[in-house]
């Protein structure tokens, strides 16, 4: 295959009215000793029909989430989405323009951050929220960031029930910033109090906490939120956007910035990426925001139209001033949770939500009825729950697997103290029939 | 021509979709959830229909304009076309939908295609081996940044607290030395635009940990004196840093790696003609030599030779860690990976070659009519400026704008700052001798009325759906989302 | 453009002295430099700088600059009317468009200081 329009004839008329010869001329000022001077070692080239068949049977030695029924989750979640978001996304005056830097011919990206900020306040209560994030790791590294310059602090607290690769990405960025990042421990599957207590102090930055938490339980966010407010360290939480729909916003209970992953609505997992985090704070911090905001302004007629705004933090202004480097976002991505947001609905939005947690719940009680196997934790929880199996959990994996079925996450490599535990996610996509199947196959096993 | 918020179409009662009756046995949330945590009032989501919606997104789509609408000369940013065909195959169920977490042996597909394109890159960049964790450009350089102070902290070298940057560099390169908790320092450029050597070696000293440089530099030039650069560095201990931005002027040609540099970052959203999604998802693979590669971030992809089974290997002590939740943007790697396969090695240099034909050709074109300050072959990007049009008060901004009217998309403006009313044009491969033809004249056409009629060029546009707009209003008032009425 | 009344520093602010208290802002040439300036970010009351330190951040649209005090002492005010109205700096830059005002804890740094004349003459020579 090859995109290059122009044919050998066009080439020397143009290399004729440059006044060259050959194609060579064109790098000969680079030095002979750094020019490579012979082929890339790479494949030949394919034509169409070669590619696809080579790339589909390299796809086809997935096994992929449609043909087997999954219950992992952690992080990456199966929900339903509706068959008009591919039909947008492909709508190459989306996909095909670059970041919206000239407003008059970018008004169709523009409207399209600017609803889903709006969705993102509306969601989680906050009062501003950005054009995205990379994804919810890296947001939350970013908002770590934010909470030491504003309060001119470099220690963070971070649970240990928030996601090991979140906390990962977090240890990683701290490490290159000098932010020191101190884990609190947990109980019943929940944010030990009583360490947080003993460890927070007026020399912390923000305490940070993912709700639902990583084990899919319910945090105790108002008396967490109390004891970061009573030390002036920021209230940062990882949300499910998803679980907004029937729990209650972060801003009712006071957290300074809520991130999370908005790849629910609209985007296929994707082995991983590409996600999108969305990242929302109150107005006192805006302008301490990272990343791309979309503010609504009037053009020289009077007509609402939408540009960037407050770029003056951004670091094509503050170059070495800069508090982050980020000059992109995950517009298309970000467009898709839009599309998918609105196609929900206000009603559409609590009843995904409701359908997650009783299949969820119901799910763990058929489970929890196998002999041999318990629930780990007694905290609530809303879509994802930990069940302890007598059996190694990684032959009961095995076992679902030849059922067509991929179990739910392991712990123990996370979490060395939860052998044979089991973090199993159930959404709405899943059936009853679905559900019976995977407990009866697991039943089978015992 | 201004569509209304999705918001303002709402009526309340109207569905956009429905989910299957529950079928399992329902209970009400206070019987699952403490009191205290349930939500109220609910989101006020907009209630919309199916049919609503499209139009709204298909009239929204409409106001954009995108490398399918038209020429998009963006310079910096390649904005070259996107074959449709990745785009099926990122789609590939197989790809689409995956779970990270799935078992190994369920994933061999996708290891393969992050291993073969770990290969490909390394071999397109003279790297050792590539990471694809980063997911974009700016987050490429923050990676390598960390992997440059890993390896001197491993060394016991705390000395070094200093980035080098060239005053012709991106915003990004500073600002990730800064994030990077690097002072980063400046230094000149030569009036050729290149790294001033007496400058540099003035700068460079046992505080340097690297130096940060895209070559091709910002001007569309060819630094000749790259090897002495990194000498120079290398000589006080620092490394080397490729920006790869401009990756699309060379490939096949010459590799960072055998220039001297010890890190480089890809966008596979520029050169590797995946789309830019309007300002993403991108990615930004990060290559090293081979004495960087224990530092890289957690997991690679390896390959068991005995039983020939692809897995993810994190028992790699050193590494920075992770810089991203899972692999990266997996589904942007698909699109990257089926373009070098689909144009092959000699499609990638047959690309590169004709950026830098169609750039040359541009240039010498346009330098008829407006000023060009470096007047040498270019790569794949030049700079002119409207200087000719300074005494009718016609700016850079105006020039832009009134592009808009005639159906393109301006050149990146105002960048590098080192030029004055600096306009950067990429025009990449992929388009024709035609379309470059007709984009001349409409230049040209421009700089007449610059000369002829400056008002039409400063208070342009006149034909786009809105027109300029008070970016001064927005910023001190900034409006950021829509407000319930009730 | 430049009162008499004022002192000036190399960083293009202006102070206005009276007793051993003193106002801060930026000049009519900073304050052209930036253009429309949309945000502006002051020091709370009661902090103390050294001279030279940064003590808060103006906002354009297309530029940001931080803003130094020329001498040492103590925030005893801050103009807070520029949270609500930043373009009192474009309009007024020596009158409503003031910054802080700080109670000076040297006197004799004020002597490091240009007067209007020698301001417009470092104006000429930056050009």
């Amino acid at each position: 295959m090859n995109y290059v329009p122009n044919t050998d004839k066009d080439r020397q008329e143009m290399l004729t009215t440059i006044g060259m010869s050959s194609m060579d001329d064109l790098f000969a000022h680079i030095p002979d000793n750094v020019k490579l001077g012979r082929a890339l070692k790479l494949p030949h080239s394919l034509s169409e029909l070669e590619l696809v068949r080579h790339t589909q049977n390299l796809s086809k030695q997935n096994s992929n989430l449609e043909e087997f029924s999954s219950f992992l989750g952690a992080g990456s979640y199966e929900h339903f989405i509706p068959s008009l978001v591919n039909h947008m996304l492909l709508r190459s005056e989306f996909y095909t323009a670059y970041t919206p830097y000239q407003p008059e011919i970018s008004q169709g990206t523009l409207q399209a951050i600017y609803e889903f900020q709006s969705l993102i306040c509306e969601l989680t209560g906050m009062e501003v929220a950005n054009a995205s994030m990379y994804d919810v790791a890296t947001a939350l590294a970013e908002a770590a960031s934010l909470a030491s310059g504003q309060t001119r602090k470099n220690k963070i607290l971070v649970s240990s029930t928030v996601h090991p690769e979140y906390r990962q990405v977090m240890q990683t960025y701290a490490e290159a910033q000098g932010l020191e990042i101190i884990e609190i421990g947990y109980s019943n599957g929940m944010t030990d109090l009583a360490e947080l207590e003993e460890k927070v102090s007026s020399d912390i930055a923000a305490v940070v906490v993912q709700q639902p938490n990583f084990f899919g339980c319910i945090e105790q966010v108002e008396k967490i939120s109390e004891i970061a407010k009573k030390n002036k360290a920021l209230y940062v939480t990882a949300v499910d956007p998803v679980s907004l729909g029937v729990l209650r916003s972060p801003a009712a209970y006071g957290a300074d910035i809520v991130v999370g992953d908005a790849q629910s609505f609209g985007n296929p997992i994707s082995f991983g990426g590409p996600h999108v985090g969305f990242f929302a704070t109150t107005k006192k911090l805006m302008r301490k925001m990272p990343g791309r905001i979309v503010g609504a302004t009037v053009d020289d007629n009077g007509r609402r139209g939408f540009v960037l705004t407050l770029q003056a933090r951004e670091q094509h202004i503050r170059r070495e001033k800069a508090t982050s480097n980020i000059c992109s976002n995950q517009a298309l991505a970000a467009l898709a949770a839009t599309i998918t947001m609105v196609t929900l609905g206000k009603e559409g939005l609590k009843e995904m939500a409701t359908q997650c947690i009783n299949k969820a719940h119901y799910t763990y009680e058929q489970l929890t009825q196998i002999k041999g196997v318990t629930g780990k934790f007694n905290a609530p929880f809303f879509k994802e729950f930990v069940v302890q199996s007598e059996k190694d959990i990684e032959i009961v994996n095995s076992g679902l697997l030849n059922e067509n079925i991929f179990g739910g996450f392991p712990l123990e490599e996370y979490y060395p103290e939860l052998k044979n535990s089991s973090l199993l996610c159930v959404t709405e996509v899943k059936t009853k029939q679905q559900l019976d199947d995977m407990v009866n196959a697991w039943e089978g096993l015992a | 021509m201004t569509e209304p918020l999705i918001f303002e179409l709402s009526k309340a009662g109207r569905r956009g979709s429905t989910l299957p009756p529950m079928d399992v046995p329902e209970k009400s949330l206070d019987e699952m959830l403490p009191s205290e945590e349930i939500r109220e009032k609910p989101a006020q989501f907009p209630e919309v229909s199916e049919v609503d919606i499209v139009r709204h997104f298909t009239r929204l789509s409409q106001l954009n304009h995108g490398v399918d609408t038209g020429f998009y000369p963006l310079g910096s940013c390649t904005m070259k076309y996107n074959p449709k065909v990745n785009e099926d195959m990122a789609r590939l169920p197989g790809f689409a939908h995956l779970h990270p977490y799935q078992r190994e042996e369920t994933i061999q597909g996708a290891l393969e295609l992050m291993y073969e394109s770990d290969k490909y890159l390394s071999e397109i960049t003279g790297m050792s081996r590539v990471t694809l964790q980063p997911a974009a450009g700016a987050h490429g350089e923050l990676t390598g940044l960390m992997i440059v102070k890993k390896y001197h902290a491993d060394r016991g070298d705390h000395k070094r607290t200093k980035v080098i940057v060239p005053d012709s560099a991106h915003g990004t390169n500073p600002a990730t030395a800064a994030v990077c908790g690097y002072d980063a320092v400046e230094v000149k450029s030569n009036q050729y635009g290149g790294v001033d050597i007496d400058a540099l070696k003035d700068a460079v000293n046992d505080e340097t940990a690297a130096l940060m440089l895209t070559n091709p530099n910002t001007l569309g030039l060819f630094d000749e004196n790259i090897e002495e650069i990194a000498k120079i560095v290398h000589d006080a201990g620092g490394l080397v840093y490729y920006d790869g931005a401009n990756m699309n002027a060379i490939m096949g040609i010459a590799r960072p790696g055998d220039m001297g540099f010890d890190v480089v970052h890809l966008n596979l959203h520029k050169t590797f003609a995946t789309p830019h999604g309007g300002g993403g998802p991108g990615s930004g693979p990060v290559g090293v030599k081979d004495f960087l590669v224990p530092f890289l971030p957690k997991p690679l992809v390896e390959l068991h030779e005995e039983n020939n089974q692809y897995f993810l290997d994190y028992d790699r002590p050193k590494s920075i860690g992770k810089v991203k939740g899972y692999y990266g943007n997996f589904g942007v790697a698909v699109k990257a990976y089926c373009y070098i396969k689909g144009v092959g090695g000699e499609g990638l240099k047959h690309a590169s070659e004709n950026a830098v034909l169609n750039a040359n050709y541009l240039m010498r074109a346009l330098s008829k009519d407006y000023y060009l300050p470096y007047d040498q072959t270019c790569m794949h990007e030049f700079i002119v400026t409207p200087k000719p049009y300074k005494d009718q008060g016609v700016h850079t901004l105006d020039i832009a704008k009134r592009m808009l009217d005639f159906g393109y998309h301006p050149p990146t403006i105002y960048f590098p700052l080192i030029v004055e009313e600096a306009m950067m044009f990429e025009p990449t491969e992929t388009e024709s001798k035609e379309t470059l033809d007709d984009f001349i004249q409409c230049m040209s056409d421009i700089a007449k009325e610059c000369a002829e009629n400056p008002e039409v060029v400063t208070s342009a546009p006149h034909t786009t759906p809105v027109g300029r707009l008070d970016e001064v209003t927005a910023a001190r008032k900034p409006d950021l989302k829509w407000k319930p009425s009730n | 453009m430049y009162p008499k009344d004022l002192k000036y520093s190399k960083d293009h602010e202006w102070m206005k002295v009276d007793g051993g208290k003193a106002k801060i802002g930026i000049t009519h040439y900073a304050q052209d430099a930036l253009g429309d300036v949309v945000f502006v970010e002051l020091p709370e009351e009661g902090t103390s700088f050294g001279a030279h330190e940064g003590i808060g951040v103006i906002e354009s649209v297309k530029a940001v600059s931080d803003v130094y005090t020329p001498v040492s002492g103590e925030i005893v005010a801050a103009n807070e009317d520029l949270l609500d109205a930043p373009e009192l700096i474009n309009e007024d830059p020596y009158g409503k468009g003031w910054l802080v005002e700080i109670e000076l804890n040297d006197a004799a740094q004020l002597e490091d200081l240009m007067n209007a004349e020698e301001y417009e003459e470092f104006l000429k020579e930056e050009e």
